[in-house]
C-alpha cells in the first residue's frame, strides 16, 4: 500500500466536493479497493470516504412503495432491513462474500465498481431500479454500461438505490468456486407490466437482461415456459471456472430455478 | 472408560491454548531491537536474461540501507538438491545451480533477483520499485509435454535439454513387466494429471537474520519444519559459514505441510544483510509471495496401465510419469516423484511385477516439492482410479476387485516387487470395517432417495497404503539421499523432578508438546503437566532431522523413548545404592523405584533430587545429575495403511458435487492421542478433497500464475467439507519401533482423492453417463462438460 490520505466528509455536498480533486478517489466500504491499494495496484492521493455521510445510510419505503436503500448501506442492513419488504433482494445481499465483507461493503460501492460478477447489478437491472446520484437519476437500463463500466460521471456518488418492488422476484448464484462471486447469477422479477431477467457473471459486456427469457416468462411465469429457450454463449466470459457454453447452460438452469423459487 | 491422561488418552492440546488466545510466537511477531526490513523484487515474466539491474535510484530512496542482486552472491554456493538421482543410463540427474538472488537470468514467475533492506516495509517496497531491471526475454518452458518434446526452448539455458533424469524402477523388473503385459487377458490404460497445488500455509514464510560483529554468530529465525536442516544448508552448502556459528530457531510455525521443510534463498539473504548492515533484518512473505514463490505440490502427468485376468487378478502395473520439478530443484524435489512415489506403486496389493519410469522436468515455474504425502498421494491416486476403471471394464465390483487383490496377513513381512518390506499390516480388516462404518449395504437405498430429488448419488473408495517414518539412513543413502534421517531427543530431569525434552521433531501444528509428554507421562508415572516438550532451537536441541513424512513420532518419538529408558536405567542404579539394594532387584513402575518383593521404595522425585544433591549417592561409579540423550535411526519405513470411501451427489443440471459421506478406516498402529489423530485426518482428508474438487494451480502459456490469488486458487472451505467418519481400532503395531506407531499425518491427504473421484465416476455411470475419466479437480464446469461430452 502507498500513503494516502484520507477525508470522511459528513454530508453528499462536502464528499461531492473533495471528489472534485484530482488524485481523490471514493471509498465506499473498501471491499474491492483495499485489496487492490495493498497490492499497490492503485495509489491514489486521497481517499474520500463515504460511510460517515448520514443521509447515505439506511432502508426506507419511498412514496411509491419502492424500497429506497442509501447507497452507503452495508450489505447486512441491507438483508436485515429488506426481508419482509423486498425478500429477494434481501436474499441476494445476505449471500454476497462472508459476514465481514458484508458488514464493510456497501451497495453504492458495488453498483459504481460494476464488477461483471458481483450480484447487486443483477438486482438492480432485474428490478429496473433508479440509480440516484448527487446530480441526478439514472435508470438500471442506462446505467450499466459494460464490466467495470457505469453511467457515472468523475466525482459523481451514488447516493441512493430505489427499487421498486415485484411480485414475486429470486435470484440465483451458482458461485465460483475460490472468489464465490456468481459464475452466473440471474435474478428474475415478476411485475405487473412484465418479468426482468437480468444475468451477473456470465457475460464479457457485465450485467445484462435476457430478453427471451423476459417474453417468455412475461407471457407465462413458469420454467416450463423457458424449456425451449437456449442462452446465447456468444460474448460470454471463458475462464478457468467455465467455459462460454457452460455459462450460457447456467443462465438457463439458474433461470429456472429462480422461476420455482418465486413462483 | 477411555484413558484421561498419558498413552492413548484424548488429552486436549496444550499448545492451543496459546495459539487460541493470540499468544503464538510466530516469526513475524518477534521484534528485534533495530530491526529492518527486507523486500524482494521478483521477476514478472517467466525466462529472461538479466541484461543489467541499476540499483542506484533505489539505493538513493528515503530509508534504503543495502540492495543486494545476484552478483552479491555469485562466489556462494547454490542451495541443493536432498537426492541425486541416476537416471536409466546411469547418468547422474543435472542440477543446475539454485542461487540466493537469481544471476544472469530469472527462470520463473516470482523469482527474486534483487533485494532493499530498508528502515520500513513500504521504504524498502518503494525502493524495489525504483530497481530498473532489464531483461531481454527468453522463450518460457510451461507444457511439460513440450519441454520434452522440444530442446530448443529450455528452462535453463545452460541445459542441453529440459529433462533433469529418467528414472526407472526398478529397472531391472522392466522386460518382465512388458512380457506380462504383452500376454495378459486384459489391460486397462489410463492417463490422468496429478494436479499442481500451492501449499498455501496459514502462516507465510518469514524469516529474521540476525548477526553479533563481536562473536560472529548468526541467529536465524525462521518458518521451517526443521532448524537442523536449515542450518545444515545453510551453513555448509550456501553461505559457508561455520555451522556452530549458525543458530537456527524455528518457533511457532503456522503450518507447513512441506513447504517449509526446505531452505529458501531469503533466509540467506536476510543472513548476509544482517552481517553487512549490522542489524536484524526481516522479511515476511505477503499472500502473493507465496503463491509465486514457495514451493508447489503433485503436478505429474502419468500414464498408468495394470494387467490383469479377467476375474480381475493383478499381473503387473506398468506407469510413464512426467513429473515437473519447475525451474529450480528444491531440497526433496528429486526424492519426491522417484523414491516417495515410485516405491508405493505396489500398493497394499501382491501384485508380482511392477515398473515405474518417472521423467523429472525442468519448466519455468516455481519449484515443485513435496506437499503433504509428497508422491505417495501422486501413486496411490494412479493405482486407485486403474482399479476402479479395471473393475468397470471388466464388469466387476471395485470393493470385491480389492479384496482378491489385497496382501493377505500371512504374508508379512510382505516384499513388494517395487523393493520395500511392509512389516505388517491387515488391509482386509480395514476394508471390512469401511464397508460396516460407511453403510455400503445402505447406499441403494440412498441413492434411489438422492434420485428422487434429481441428483445422482456415487460412491467410490480407496484402499491404500504409504510409507512414513522416513528414515533408515542406511536405506536411504543407498538411494541418493545426501543426509541421514535419523532423529534424536534429549531428555532433561530437572532435581525437583519436572522434565524438559528436547526433540528434534518440529511442530508447526500437529501437537507434539502436548502427544509427547504424553508419552513420556506414561513411561515415567508423572503428570503430563510436569513435562516440557522443546523444540525448534538448533542452541536448545540436540539434533534433529525435523518433520515430514509421518515421522516425528515414529522416529523422533522413538529416539525419546530410548532416552527415557537410560533415565529409567541410571535411575535403578541410584534407587539401587539408596535403598541398599542389588541394580538387578530394582523394578521401575508409576513413578516408583522400589525393590522386587519388598515395599521399599523411593519416588521419582527422590531418585532426581538425589541425582543432583549427591550427598547419598554411588559416585565413584555414577556421574550425578539425570540427563539423557539418543539418537535413533530406524530399521524400516512404517506402513500406515487403511480404506477410504467417499459419498457424493452430482447435480446433473450444473455438474456440482457435494459430499455425503466420508469415511476412514486408518491403520496407524498404536494411537498415542486418538483425538489429535482424528484432527490430523480430517486435515488431510480437507485437503484431499481441496485437490479432488477445487485446488487448480494454473500458470498460461507464457509462465504466468493465473491462479496466484483466492480469487481464482480455491481452497476448502468449512461448507464444502462433510462430517468425517473416521475410526482406526484396526491397528497393527509397527513391529520395529517401541511404540507400535507408524504415523498419521498424511493419510488423509493421500487416501482421499481416488475416493472422491471414484465416487463421482461412480454416479455418473449410476446415472448412465459413463464417463472413463475427469481430471482433478472435479470442478462444477468440469462435471457437467464430461457428462455432456
Amino acid at each position: 500500500m502507498y500513503a494516502f490520505e484520507i477525508e470522511r466528509p459528513s454530508t453528499i455536498g462536502d464528499a461531492a466536493s473533495a471528489l472534485g480533486h484530482d488524485g481523490a478517489q471514493a471509498l465506499g466500504g473498501g471491499q474491492t479497493l483495499i485489496p487492490t491499494l495493498k497490492q499497490r495496484l492503485a495509489a491514489p492521493e486521497k481517499l474520500i470516504s463515504l460511510t460517515a455521510i448520514p443521509e447515505m445510510q439506511g432502508v426506507c419505503i419511498g412514496d411509491a412503495g419502492e424500497v429506497c436503500i442509501g447507497g452507503a448501506t452495508t450489505h447486512a442492513t441491507v438483508a436485515r432491513e429488506t426481508a419482509k419488504s423486498y425478500p429477494a433482494l434481501s436474499g441476494l445481499a445476505s449471500h454476497i462474500g462472508d459476514p465481514a465483507v458484508r458488514n464493510r461493503g456497501t451497495i453504492g460501492g458495488s453498483l459504481a465498481n460494476n464488477d461483471p460478477s458481483a450480484c447487486y447489478p443483477a438486482a438492480a437491472l432485474g428490478s429496473g431500479a433508479t440509480i440516484v446520484t448527487n446530480t441526478r437519476k439514472i435508470a438500471a437500463d442506462d446505467y450499466f454500461q459494460g464490466m467495470f463500466t457505469t453511467a457515472l460521471e468523475p466525482g459523481e456518488i451514488i447516493t441512493e438505490v430505489r427499487f421498486p418492488v415485484p411480485q414475486k422476484a429470486n435470484y440465483q448464484k451458482f458461485v465460483q468456486p475460490a472468489s464465490r462471486f456468481a459464475l452466473v447469477g440471474v435474478f428474475v422479477a415478476k411485475y405487473a407490466d412484465g418479468v426482468r431477467v437480468a444475468v451477473t457473471g456470465a457475460s464479457e459486456d457485465g450485467v445484462f437482461r435476457w430478453d427471451a427469457a423476459e417474453a417468455a416468462l412475461s407471457r407465462d411465469f413458469s420454467a416450463a415456459a423457458i424449456e425451449g429457450l437456449t442462452a446465447s454463449a456468444t460474448n460470454l466470459i471463458s475462464d478457468l471456472h467455465g467455459t462460454p457454453a457452460y455459462r450460457a447452460h447456467l443462465i438457463k438452469v439458474l433461470t429456472k430455478r429462480a422461476v420455482m423459487a418465486a413462483a | 472408560m477411555p484413558k484421561d491422561h498419558g498413552i492413548g488418552a484424548s488429552s486436549k492440546r496444550r499448545e492451543d491454548v496459546r495459539f487460541l488466545t493470540g499468544k503464538g510466537n510466530y516469526t513475524a511477531d518477534i521484534t528485534l531491537y533495530g530491526q529492518t526490513y527486507a523486500a524482494f523484487a521478483r521477476s514478472n515474466v517467466a525466462h529472461a536474461k538479466i541484461k543489467s539491474i541499476d540499483t542506484s535510484a533505489a539505493e538513493a530512496m528515503p530509508g534504503v540501507l543495502a540492495v543486494f542482486t545476484g552478483a552479491d552472491f555469485a562466489d556462494v554456493g547454490g542451495n541443493p538438491a536432498g537426492w541425486l538421482i541416476q537416471s536409466r543410463n546411469g547418468e547422474t540427474m543435472k542440477e543446475p545451480k539454485r542461487p540466493v538472488l537469481a544471476h544472469g537470468e530469472v527462470c520463473h514467475v516470482g523469482d527474486a533477483y534483487a533485494a532493499v533492506i530498508a528502515e520500513t516495509v513500504a521504504q524498502a517496497r518503494n525502493a524495489v520499485e525504483a530497481l530498473v531491471v532489464d531483461f531481454e526475454e527468453l522463450p518460457a518452458v510451461v507444457d511439460m509435454a513440450d519441454a520434452v518434446a522440444d530442446n530448443s526452448k529450455r528452462a535453463r539455458t545452460e541445459l542441453t535439454d529440459n529433462i533433469c533424469f529418467d528414472w526407472g524402477w526398478i529397472e531391472d523388473n522392466r522386460a518382465a513387466v512388458d512380457a506380462a503385459f504383452a500376454s495378459a487377458p486384459h489391460v486397462t490404460t489410463l492417463e490422468l494429471v496429478n494436479n499442481r497445488l500451492v501449499p498455501n500455509a496459514m502462516e507465510p514464510r518469514a524469516s529474521i537474520g540476525v548477526y553479533d560483529a563481536s562473536t560472529e554468530d548468526y541467529k536465524l529465525y525462521t518458518t521451517s519444519q526443521n532448524p537442523h536442516l536449515t542450518r545444515l544448508l545453510v551453513a555448509a552448502f550456501v553461505m559457508g559459514i561455520p555451522e556452530h556459528k549458525l543458530n537456527v530457531i524455528a518457533p511457532d510455525v503456522g503450518g507447513g505441510f512441506g513447504s517449509k521443510i526446505y531452505h529458501y534463498g531469503e533466509e540467506a539473504l536476510v543472513l548476509a544483510a544482517a552481517k553487512r548492515i549490522g542489524r536484524p533484518v526481516k522479511w515476511v512473505a505477503d499472500r502473493t509471495e507465496s503463491f509465486l514463490s514457495d514451493a508447489h505440490g503433485r503436478d505429474h502427468v502419468t500414464k498408468i496401465q495394470l494387467a490383469c485376468e479377467k476375474d480381475g487378478t493383478f499381473l503387473a502395473v506398468r506407469t510413464e510419469t512426467l513429473a515437473n520439478v519447475g525451474a529450480y530443484l528444491s531440497n526433496f524435489s528429486t526424492a519426491t516423484p522417484t523414491f516417495l512415489h515410485g516405491t508405493l506403486m505396489a500398493g497394499p496389493y501382491k501384485t508380482p511385477l511392477v515398473y515405474v519410469n518417472v521423467k523429472a522436468v525442468f519448466t519455468n515455474t516455481a519449484p515443485v516439492d513435496a506437499y503433504r504425502g509428497a508422491g505417495r498421494p501422486e501413486a496411490t491416486y494412479s493405482l486407485e482410479r486403474v482399479i476402479d476403471m479395471a473393475a468397470r471394464e471388466l464388469n466387476l465390483d471395485p470393493w470385491e476387485v480389492r479384496r482378491k487383490n489385497l496382501i493377505t496377513t500371512d504374508m508379512f513381512p510382505y516384499t513388494t516387487p517395487v523393493a520395500l518390506q511392509y512389516d505388517t499390516g491387515n488391509y482386509q480388516a480395514t476394508l471390512d470395517k469401511l464397508i460396516e462404518l460407511s453403510d455400503k449395504a445402505g447406499f441403494e437405498a440412498r441413492a434411489a432417495e438422492s434420485a428422487k430429488r434429481g441428483k445422482m448419488r456415487g460412491l467410490g473408495l480407496s484402499t491404500w497404503i504409504e510409507a512414513c517414518g522416513i528414515a533408515p539412513s542406511a536405506l536411504v543413502g543407498a538411494l541418493g539421499a545426501r543426509v541421514g534421517l535419523f532423529d534424536a531427543a534429549t531428555v532433561r530431569v530437572n532435581p525437583t523432578g519436572n522434565i524438559s525434552v528436547m526433540v528434534g521433531a518440529h511442530s508447526h501444528g500437529q501437537g507434539h508438546e502436548t502427544v509427547f509428554a504424553q508419552v513420556v507421562s506414561s513411561m515415567l508415572g508423572i503428570p503430563e503437566a510436569n513435562i516440557d516438550i522443546v523444540h525448534g532451537d538448533t542452541a536448545k536441541i540436540p539434533f534433529g532431522m525435523g518433520s515430514y513424512g509421518s515421522r516425528s513420532l515414529a522416529v523422533c518419538g522413538t529416539a525419546m523413548t530410548k532416552a527415557v529408558d537410560k533415565i529409567i536405567a541410571k535411575g535403578k542404579k541410584i534407587a539401587a545404592h539408596m535403598l541398599e539394594a542389588s541394580e538387578g532387584d530394582i523394578e521401575f513402575a508409576d513413578g516408583k523405584f522400589s525393590v522386587a518383593g519388598t515395599d521399599k521404595a523411593k519416588t521419582f522425585g527422590e531418585i532426581a533430587f538425589s541425582a543432583y544433591v549427591p550427598h547419598n549417592y554411588p559416585l565413584e561409579t555414577l556421574e550425578p545429575g539425570l540427563e539423557e540423550t539418543a539418537f535413533y535411526d530406524p530399521a524400516n519405513f512404517t506402513y500406515p495403511a487403511g480404506a477410504y470411501s467417499c459419498e457424493v451427489e452430482v447435480d446433473p443440471d450444473t455438474g456440482k458435487v457435494e459430499i455425503m459421506a466420508f469415511t476412514c478406516a486408518d491403520d496407524f498402529g498404536n494411537v498415542m492421542n486418538p483425538m489429535i489423530v482424528n484432527g490430523q485426518v480430517h486435515g488431510g482428508v480437507a485437503q484431499g478433497i481441496g485437490q479432488a474438487l477445487l485446488e487448480n494451480t494454473s500458470y498460461d502459456g507464457n509462465g504466468q500464475l493465473v491462479t496466484a490469488s483466492y480469487m481464482d486458487y480455491a481452497m476448502p472451505r468449512a461448507d464444502d467439507l462433510p462430517n468425517y467418519t473416521v475410526d482406526h481400532s484396526c491397528n497393527t503395531p509397527c513391529t520395529h519401533n517401541p511404540l507400535g506407531v507408524k504415523g498419521c499425518g498424511e493419510a488423509g491427504a493421500i487416501g482421499s482423492p481416488p475416493a472422491v473421484v471414484n465416487a463421482v465416476i461412480d454416479a455418473l455411470a449410476r446415472a448412465g453417463k459413463p464417463v472413463k475419466h475427469i481430471d482433478m479437480p472435479l470442478s462444477p464446469a468440469r462435471v457437467w462438460a464430461a457428462m455432456n461430452a
